[in-house]
């Protein structure tokens, strides 16, 4: 019976194409909006928490402001580790200069650090070296290069040993980084140079340590208040001296901005389809009207009242259904398309927006369905038969 | 004739209609027997209480008082669905304006009411075979109605009418839309039925078509009388 009723459903669905489709394009609309939007919400969020993480999302990054006379030196930085839930401390030095190789000039950010930098910052060595203790020690001149000025400089060659100047100084390439997708590179796509702390300092004229950047041992947050009180008591307990930048309170806060946004989206959507579902009760209704006769025929030749509300139902589920698979259909492509716009970014339909498309759209169509359904079903067979539509 | 098991009892059967705060007696205690085997014709005009009468006997309605007995069940105040099944097994419409499901071929529309008593794929093949070769449009199987002839429309829908093999045919003006020619070979397919064994009650206001009946009932004013 089941299947005679899908089997009637369809007739009449097919009968009807271009109201069919019609009917079905409200649906088609709001799934689509809201596989689209939540998977963008998704795919965006995916790709900014795994940027943040890639970053390091236990680094704290500190800048000082105010030095009240007794400025940073690596020294001091070295002691900031002695501290059990600070795990490492690197100097970040930084100034923009001219990077030259051969008549190849760039201008990059020069980052004056130690050792340590790389790992707090997630970086990993591609070819070479990082810089060592005894670079910084004896501000010796070699640089390590990001991907894409290692790539922009010697174009694919072999970078290391070979000179660069900075700013008209000569300097030994001894390593190069992999390419980083972490935030700020991909924020900024500029060039970076990493070069001994000493040697920076000298060049920029800036002695001190104005900013430098730490990992937690454990919980971030734990490391942030013992930098901040290491940091007020060495600046006159003068909170504006300094400032720190926390990296997971920034991830966390992302994520919840992202998921209220994902909810928005999302709820929008689910308006649009019940929007779609309106649309399809409203049709159905008009069909049931039309159909008046049919159904006193249907009725005289023996269909109960289950029956006809069976065959009606299952045709407003089988409008919300279709418009759902045409939906998701087309919402593949449109994710497909934006995913080869965006480029670094793909946005894929998880399964759980495509069960959740499911079931809405089936709630929907029942929901909506039922009504239409039961008017057919409650028509009295000698009226129904009488009906000139 | 040999008159065999009554099919059709009517006993006081009284349906009124309440139109407009007005009372309208459609049927005031009508009797009547129809035998197995019996090929009745029901005469009266219109507002004779014709269509109460046809609507009672094929249980698409209910009588007030009085009692219907249908192949030796009383039908009483039944639920909707349980009068669908009644009608489903027990009766075969052949109405004035064919009433065939335009969306269906010929052989969906017979299908039909055997789907509603749930038989099996082959059986309803076979038996949808048979019911058009008895009204002879087996050629027509896979036509759409617009794409049939009045008569050939109306033939369709004696055979969905035959196809559940009910205990009676219930024709309502079969011929009223079609010409005299047409409405006479539709007479004659009901003759050669009435011959194979088929009971069949043809309400009409046509004398003409009545005449052709074995037996006849008149109808006026919601009572009932035996013509011959």
């Amino acid at each position: 019976m089941l299947l005679q009723s899908i089997k009637m459903a369809w007739e009449s669905v097919r009968s009807n194409k271009m109201r069919s489709f019609l009917t079905m394009l409200g649906i088609i609309i709001g799934v689509m909006a809201l596989v689209v939007m939540v998977s963008l919400v998704n795919g965006a969020t995916g790709a900014v928490t795994d940027r943040i993480s890639s970053l390091g999302s236990d680094l704290l990054s500190v800048s000082v402001t105010d030095d009240k006379g007794v400025p940073l030196r690596l020294e001091d930085l070295d002691q900031l580790t002695e501290d059990e839930t600070i795990a490492a401390v690197a100097p970040s030095g930084s100034m923009y200069a001219n990077v030259k190789h051969g008549y190849t000039e760039v201008f990059a950010s020069v980052t004056g650090t130690t050792a340590s930098y790389f790992p707090i910052e997630g970086l990993n060595l591609d070819e070479g070296r990082t810089l060592k203790t005894v670079d910084v020690e004896n501000a010796a001149y070699v640089a390590v290069l990001s991907a894409n000025a290692a790539e922009k400089l010697f174009s694919g060659d072999n970078a290391i040993g070979e000179k660069i100047t900075i700013n008209g100084r000569a300097f030994t390439v001894v390593g190069t980084l992999e390419e980083n997708d972490s935030l700020m590179s991909s924020m900024f796509a500029s060039y970076a140079v990493y070069v001994p702390f000493t040697v920076e300092s000298r060049m920029a004229g800036q002695p001190y340590i104005s900013s430098f950047v730490a990992s937690a041992v454990g919980d971030t947050d734990v490391a942030e208040k013992a930098l901040a009180e290491l940091l007020r008591a060495r600046f006159s307990r003068d909170d504006d001296a300094y400032s720190i930048i926390n990296m997971s309170s920034i991830a966390s806060a992302l994520d919840e901005v992202t998921g209220t946004l994902s909810l928005l989206l999302g709820g929008i959507a689910a308006i649009s389809l019940l929007v779609g579902g309106i649309g399809i009760m409203n049709i159905m209704l008009v069909s049931v009207t039309e159909r008046t006769k049919e159904i006193g025929i249907r009725k005289a030749i023996g269909a109960g009242r289950g029956t006809i509300l069976m065959q009606f139902l299952i045709e407003a589920l089988m409008l919300s259904l279709f418009g759902c698979i045409f939906g998701l259909l087309v919402s593949a492509l449109i994710l497909a398309i934006i995913s080869s716009i965006a480029g670094s970014i793909t946005f894929s339909m998880s399964l759980d927006v495509v069960l959740l498309a499911v079931g809405f759209s089936s709630a929907i169509g029942l929901i909506f369905g039922l009504y239409p359904a039961n008017q057919a079903a409650k028509k009295h067979p000698i009226d129904a038969l009488r009906y000139e539509g | 004739m040999a008159r065999q098991k009554p099919i059709i009892i009517l006993r006081d059967v009284s349906r009124v209609y309440h139109v407009g705060g007005e009372e309208v007696r459609a049927l005031d205690h009508a009797s009547m027997t129809v035998y197995e085997g019996d090929f009745v014709a029901i005469i009266g005009p219109s507002g004779s209480g014709k269509s109460t009468l046809m609507n009672i006997v094929g249980c698409l309605d209910t009588a007030d008082s009085g009692t219907y007995i249908l192949d030796g069940q009383e039908i009483e105040r039944y639920s909707e669905s349980e009068l669908a099944r009644i009608r489903n097994r027990k009766i075969g419409f052949v109405f004035q304006n064919f009433n065939l499901l335009s969306r269906l071929t010929a052989e969906a529309n017979v299908e039909l009411p055997l789907i509603y008593q749930h038989l099996g794929y082959a059986e309803r093949k076979r038996r949808v075979e048979a019911a058009l070769e008895r009204v002879g449009l087996t050629d027509r199987a896979m036509h759409k109605p617009t794409e049939l002839s009045g008569g050939q429309q109306q033939r369709v829908a004696v055979a969905r009418a035959l196809a559940t093999n009910p205990s009676i045919l219930l024709a309502d003006e079969p011929t009223g839309n079609l010409d005299s020619k047409t409405g006479q070979d539709i007479m004659e397919l009901f003759r050669n039925l009435h011959e194979g064994g088929a009971t069949i009650v043809l309400i009409t206001h046509n004398e003409e078509i009545a005449a052709q009946a074995k037996r006849r009932i008149r109808i006026m004013d919601g009572h009932v009388t035996e013509v011959d």
